[in-house]
């Protein structure tokens, strides 16, 4: 063990390509270690699994019936509402799946296993994201993924290429607006230990407000949440673009297209709150 | 060990840590909502210190004294408001990620390893993060396993390892990189004293052999006894003592205490070489300032004696009265 200080010390580090890639290798062994954690209790994962894939299922069925009863909201039709709320849900259950678990920041402050995390060679934000990653949250993403290709199949759209290809493309950048609102959310808990209430009221909020067309919403909440929070972009705006409507509410068309930016554009916020979060952390150290 | 365990150490280089004038405040808000003050309070105050590679040296002080903000300004948890700190020749808080490679860190209360899997399992992980190569972790994984006898847990959940076993598996995981410092908070708290004496001459061995630097924080003077060369007292933020541990105790001079059981309940004993601290029941604490057996022979005279037990100074008393700069307080040593 003579080779102690063979790395490191030699000035400061080139970064290299596989320097890039190394968080993704980081989060998806801690997420591997952790599944493997979560399967020494096989029936307790599958019963989980299976209670929020009913959850889901049972939030599907209440868009069911509410559009079956009224025909169609806002010119929603059953399919299309379903479409609507298949997409929040996928984007929101895909964004949980990978980087949910952000949200109990405050605890691992609280406990002190952040600092722990800290004295690791591992960005701290991967090992938050990565911690007890557990295939039961699949459980979200699979019915969600599911209702999205039946409400897709049974919606009367007209396919286009472009369509096949921006779709996934937006859900992607539904999934990153998700995760971003999660990690800005979650770093309010660097500042309040006890934000995390707060904090969902945005997250599982935000996915309860996108899962029904913005439109019955009114001008107003439509606009701050274009604006302000995007969460617009995560399902309703999609969802016009899929079915060549018109915004009902007679904002600009062009907004359709800008789910990528929007996403882009949060995510750097996202990294930025987090730095500052974390730098105001280790300057207070609570 | 290996064979080419001595031959490239590094040469003597300066010192593995240093801080110079190292402090860190906190803001307290009090007082009510609109009308509230900020109040700036020093947990660490221009502390000033150096340790060299291959030294062992003891972190004392009471709970709230400055050691754990020390330790994360160490391991660039916490950043410094006043003072610079180089660790390995690093800024710790600038870099914390390439300083955790070059560092090994042991909570004694909080375990790294992952519960629910084979203890095996958690150092393959660690060997990935710290970007070890497959060949120097199995050696230096059954080198480990020999040192602190891993073998039959090493395919044991950490959820069924007792308290001993985990802190030699957080210590092997400490290790794997072959840090050239271990930073150890209080690594045999709640330990038994077979595990407690497994973990310090492994602690030993490894520093006169591998050349580890260990900074360790305890309130175990045994821990302090039987490894640190040298130990820095911290109160009040501030560095109060550095030095040996036999200069220690000169500087602060704590009487022992002797614990008398008698075999009935008697008025305070009153014998020449001490003074009775504490009367409850039978029991009764006498403060020595004499040779303990002259004064067990004497107290054996006038009274029947039904057990003894001969209490040192625990680090704490020494450390507290060093703090008050004088002998300890009247009765201090019987609780």
């Amino acid at each position: 063990m003579a080779d102690t200080n063979v790395p490191a010390r030699s000035g400061p580090e080139r970064p290299r390509v596989g320097d890039l890639l190394r968080p993704f290798r980081d989060y998806r062994l801690l997420a591997w270690t952790w599944v493997r954690s979560a399967a020494q209790y096989p029936l307790s994962m599958i019963l989980m699994s299976l209670a929020v894939a009913v959850s889901v299922l049972t939030q599907a069925g209440a868009v069911i019936i509410l559009f079956g009863h009224a025909g169609s909201l806002s010119g929603f039709t059953v399919y299309e509402g379903l479409m609507v709320f298949a997409l929040a849900a996928s984007a929101f259950g895909i964004a949980d799946l990978f980087i949910g678990s952000v949200e109990r920041l405050g605890r691992h402050i609280r406990t002190g296993s952040l600092d722990a995390m800290l004295i690791r060679p591992v960005s701290p934000l991967i090992q938050l994201a990565a911690d007890e990653f557990s295939p039961r949250r699949l459980g979200k993403v699979v019915p969600a993924l599911v209702l999205l290709g039946v409400s897709l199949a049974g919606a009367d759209i007209e396919w286009t290429v472009a369509k096949a290809l921006l779709l996934p493309t937006m859900l992607l950048s539904g999934v990153l607006i998700c995760g971003a609102i999660w990690v800005i959310t979650a770093c309010l808990q660097f500042f309040v230990a006890d934000a995390r209430e707060a904090a969902n009221t945005l997250t599982y909020g935000g996915q309860a407000l996108s899962e029904y067309p913005l439109a019955i919403y009114g001008a107003e909440i439509v606009r701050s949440v274009t604006y302000v929070v995007p969460l617009a972009f995560i399902s309703w705006q999609p969802a016009l673009f899929v079915l060549d409507r018109s915004d009902p509410l007679g904002m600009p068309e062009g907004l359709r297209y800008a789910g990528p930016f929007v996403a882009v554009l949060l995510c750097v916020c996202a990294a930025l709150a987090w730095r500052f979060g974390l730098r105001h952390y280790r300057s207070t150290g609570s | 060990m290996t064979s080419n365990e001595n031959t490239n150490r590094a040469p003597e280089r300066g010192p593995i840590i240093e801080a110079v004038g190292l402090g860190r405040d906190y803001v307290r808000s009090e007082g009510p909502f609109l009308r509230r003050t900020r109040r700036r309070i020093a947990a660490v105050e221009d502390v000033t210190f150096t340790v060299r590679p291959g030294e062992i040296v003891g972190y004392l002080g009471p709970n709230g004294a400055g050691k754990s903000s020390t330790m994360k300004m160490l391991t660039g948890i916490l950043t410094p408001t006043s003072g610079t700190v180089r660790v390995a020749g690093m800024e710790p808080s600038r870099h914390r990620t390439r300083l955790a490679r070059e560092i090994g860190v042991v909570f004694g209360q909080r375990t790294t390893l992952w519960w629910d899997l084979p203890l095996r399992e958690s150092l393959t992980l660690t060997r990935h993060l710290y970007r070890v190569p497959s060949d120097l972790h199995a050696e230096r994984l059954a080198e480990l396993t020999e040192l602190l006898e891993l073998g039959p847990f090493l395919d044991t959940p950490v959820r069924q390892l007792s308290l001993g076993q985990r802190m030699r598996g957080d210590l092997t995981a400490a290790l794997l990189h072959a840090p050239s410092l271990l930073v150890l908070d209080e690594p045999t708290i709640g330990l038994d004293v077979v595990s407690k004496s497994t973990i310090r001459e492994f602690l030993l061995r490894i520093n006169a052999e591998r050349g580890t630097t260990i900074l360790i924080t305890t309130h175990d003077l045994g821990d302090v006894e039987r490894l640190c060369d040298r130990v820095m007292v911290i109160d009040h933020g501030r560095l109060a003592f550095d030095g040996g541990l036999s200069e220690l105790r000169a500087t602060v001079p704590t009487p022992r205490v002797l614990v008398v059981d008698l075999a009935a309940p008697v008025p305070e004993i009153e014998v020449e070489g001490a003074r009775t601290v504490r009367v409850e029941g039978p029991r009764q604490w006498l403060e020595l300032a004499d040779n303990p057996a002259r004064v067990i022979e004497r107290v054996a005279r006038d009274h029947e004696v039904v057990d003894l037990t001969l209490r040192e100074p625990d680090i704490e008393t020494v450390v507290s009265a060093l703090y008050r700069g004088a002998a300890p307080e009247r009765g201090a040593l019987a609780s």
